[in-house]
């Protein structure tokens, strides 16, 4: 009896002593202000940022690699009692938004096969690319909206879906979870946007979509130096002043200006949609 | 029937056959579409490159496009007439692809166009495999895997047994059955050019039992000189996979993730030989194809040979499809894929057009039960993989593990699962939606 708590004691004793040992020569300095920092950061691990995880950009953030301005998720006065704490600048980071080159939801968009199977735009791409008539279009079958960890993006009554500038933290996961590669994270700023991504022109792309592009060109015309036609679609150039002109006599409304009051202006010359219902499938 | 004996894979299902409406039909010339859709992607690999301008007027059997590098192939005008114009078209695989729009002549004879023969007896193994490249040969089978490429065999490797694929297991399909009836000179050329090629031993023709008209056939009239055996083999579906092949004929496995070069084995579809057999010795290349065109939806079933590019509106109109047609497959129901429009285009690589209507199409079981742990999905995996097991990781999104654990990538999507499902759990789905992003990983690091 003896001898056993003896020995016990004489290991533990030992091993304890062992640990010690090995916490003072194995210890590893860390700032202390990487936890502090970490801890004043929304710990959404969303990548917005670029760096992998919150815990990351706090160490960049402590190494001065880094500006708090660049976690476009907390509020300004996070941002700014970091970079106090830190005793840096702010930086200014614009924020960037999730946007959709698609506006051809079930109301002014033709399917041409009924999709059948797992609810999913992933799984249904992989059959024959999905169904839809126009082959660039949303499915509109929500991956996106499970995806997005902030709720940011909500499918409307025409299975398209919306998103929340306010509550969008530009992470990127729709980005990766979108078959069609439909979503892009942009800035703000960028008020002319062009909701289309077919390749087809004219009479071709109106058959499958009603308020796609048609290439016709009316954009570039009236805003030359902001917008030029490109693979039968406007580009838009990120570097000149966003101009209200490039909209106003688009004939399907395919560019629009993006209030930030009232959301998505079409110009005056689009055709009006007062459809809500599904528009007809194509006949066979 | 009487199977006893006859060799087969292990696992494997039954469907119902549905052949017998059209094995017994002669294959028919289709008629000129008035539009022909060229599709510049018929095969796995890049798209070839155009050699004609819209506007030109070209003659059957010309040369369309050229190959862009190893793994593409030439394609070859279906038709004498005038390019309409050069722009995507939708295909199968959902994917918009370039395409020659080519208006057939209604006046011209069709005369097909003669090329540089590649002769049997002084053409080197290199000058064949261009010549099949020029030709446009991609595997006819369906999967469209440029045949070229898969005769560059490396020089330290060695092909002891060359297969020709005559199993057809896909229900509905006779396209192979009547070509083995129809063209058996032409298969039997091919073999030569291939055996030439392989170097192989001997070359084995595979065909299932439920074409004893076409084993007897090919048997009568097999060439004393040529080392070639025709072999029956059990009826089961998927017994056309190579894997399955190999498996049945030589008793010989293919490691995971390999090729059946692993095992000195070769496998090419009886279509694609013919086809060999029949385009080399004149120099010509693929510019129609046999296919079936059945199902309960058609009227005038039957095996025709089709020109390439033919738009399937014409062609179920030319059948005699009726309006309320619901589904669409190109291939077989099995392995095939449903058409998602009905401007796609006839490739290299439809093997048949199934077409059902509505009151055939609607599926009976729509309800998704759990599974049961029944183990029929076990027994019917051809690649003895562990499909429910599977099943319920793809269901927690377990891509990763699928892969690592279980072997999701040596499934070849062939179906068998989801057909014995009791429960209806649309398995080959989920794995193929898993194999996606499993790649889509793979490729991002």
């Amino acid at each position: 009896m003896l001898t056993g708590v003896a020995a016990l004691a004489g290991l533990t004793l030992v091993l304890a002593s062992l640990l010690v040992l090995a916490n003072r020569t194995l210890y590893v300095a860390e700032d202390p202000r990487i936890d502090l920092v970490e801890d004043m950061l929304p710990h959404v691990n969303c990548g917005a940022c670029g760096f992998p995880g919150c815990r990351p950009f706090a160490e960049a953030l402590v190494a001065g690699e880094a500006a708090p301005g660049k976690c476009t998720v907390g509020s300004e006065a996070e941002r700014a009692y970091i970079a106090d704490f830190l005793g840096v600048d702010v930086g200014s980071e614009e924020k960037r938004v999730a946007r959709l080159a698609c506006a051809g939801g079930s109301n002014v968009a033709r399917n041409h096969a009924r999709y059948d199977g797992l609810p999913s735009c992933r799984a249904a791409a992989q059959v024959a690319g999905g169904g839809k008539g126009c082959f660039w279009g949303c499915l509109g079958l929500a991956d996106c909206e499970a995806a997005c960890d902030f709720d940011a993006i909500r499918m409307d009554a025409h299975e398209l879906p919306v998103v929340d500038e306010e509550a969008c933290t530009a992470c990127g996961d729709c980005v990766d979870a979108c078959p069609k590669d439909l979503f892009s994270l942009r800035p703000v700023s960028r008020r002319v946007w062009v909701a289309c991504s077919s390749l087809l022109a004219g009479d071709e792309m109106l058959e499958d979509c009603q308020v796609g592009c048609t290439a016709c060109g009316r954009c570039a015309m009236d805003a030359p130096e902001s917008v030029r036609m490109q693979g039968n679609l406007p580009l838009v150039d990120p570097a000149r002043r966003p101009n209200r002109d490039a909209i106003q006599r688009c004939p399907t409304g395919a560019i629009v200006w993006l209030d930030p009051e009232v959301g998505p202006v079409k110009g005056p010359a689009a055709t009006k949609i007062i459809r809500k219902g599904a528009l007809h499938d194509a006949p066979t | 029937m009487i199977s006893l004996g006859l060799k087969s894979f292990r696992h494997g299902i039954h469907p119902p056959e549905a052949k017998d409406e059209t094995s017994g039909l002669a294959i028919r010339q289709f008629p000129f579409a008035p539009l022909l859709i060229v599709p510049l992607v018929q095969h796995l690999g890049k798209p070839s490159l155009p050699l004609v301008r819209e506007g030109e007027t070209v003659v059957r059997g010309q040369r369309l496009a050229r190959p862009d590098g190893f793994m593409s192939v030439s394609m070859h005008a279906p038709a004498s007439g005038t390019v309409k114009s050069i722009g995507p078209t939708p295909s199968i695989s959902g994917r918009m692809v370039p395409a020659v729009f080519l208006e057939p002549q209604p006046g011209s004879t069709q005369e097909v166009m003669e090329g540089t023969p590649c002769p049997l007896a002084s053409a080197t193994p290199e000058e064949i495999v261009a010549a099949i490249q020029d030709a446009g040969i991609v595997g006819l089978g369906g999967a469209g895997f440029p045949t070229h490429a898969k005769l560059r065999i490396p020089p330290e490797r060695h092909v002891d047994t060359l297969i020709i694929n005559g199993a057809e297991c896909e229900p509905y399909l006779t396209t192979d059955h009547r070509v083995m009836l129809e063209q058996r000179d032409d298969v039997f050329t091919g073999i030569r050019y291939l055996l030439k090629v392989t170097g192989a031993e001997r070359a084995i023709v595979a065909l299932e039992a439920n074409k004893p008209d076409a084993a007897q056939h090919l048997r009568s009239g097999l060439p004393g000189d040529l080392s070639a055996s025709v072999e029956v083999l059990r009826v089961k579906y998927p017994q056309g996979a190579e894997k399955m092949l190999i498996s049945a004929l030589l008793g010989r496995e293919v490691p995971s993730g390999g090729l059946p070069l692993d095992v000195h084995a070769l496998c090419v579809n009886v279509a694609t030989t013919a086809e060999i057999g029949r385009l080399l010795p004149h120099g010509r290349g693929i510019q129609e194809r046999v296919i079936t065109i059945t199902g309960p939806a058609v009227q005038h079933k039957g095996n025709y040979r089709i020109p390439i590019g033919t738009p399937l509106r014409f062609l179920l109109g030319e059948v005699g499809v009726e309006e309320d047609v619901t589904r669409v497959f190109l291939g077989g129901p099995m392995m095939g894929a449903a058409a998602p429009s009905l401007d796609i285009a006839i490739t290299k690589g439809t093997s048949g057009v199934v077409a059902f209507d509505a009151t055939r199409a609607e599926r009976s079981h729509r309800t998704v039960y759990p599974c049961i742990r029944c183990g029929y999905c076990l027994d019917a995996c051809p690649m003895r993989l562990d499909p429910a097991q599977l099943g319920s990781l793809a269901r927690s999104q377990e891509y990763a593990r699928m892969a690592d654990e279980f072997h999701l990538m040596d499934c070849f999507e062939c179906g068998s699962c989801s057909f014995v499902c009791p429960s209806h759990i649309p398995l080959v789905q989920q794995f193929r939606f898993a194999k996606a992003a499993v790649r889509k990983a793979g490729a991002h690091g």
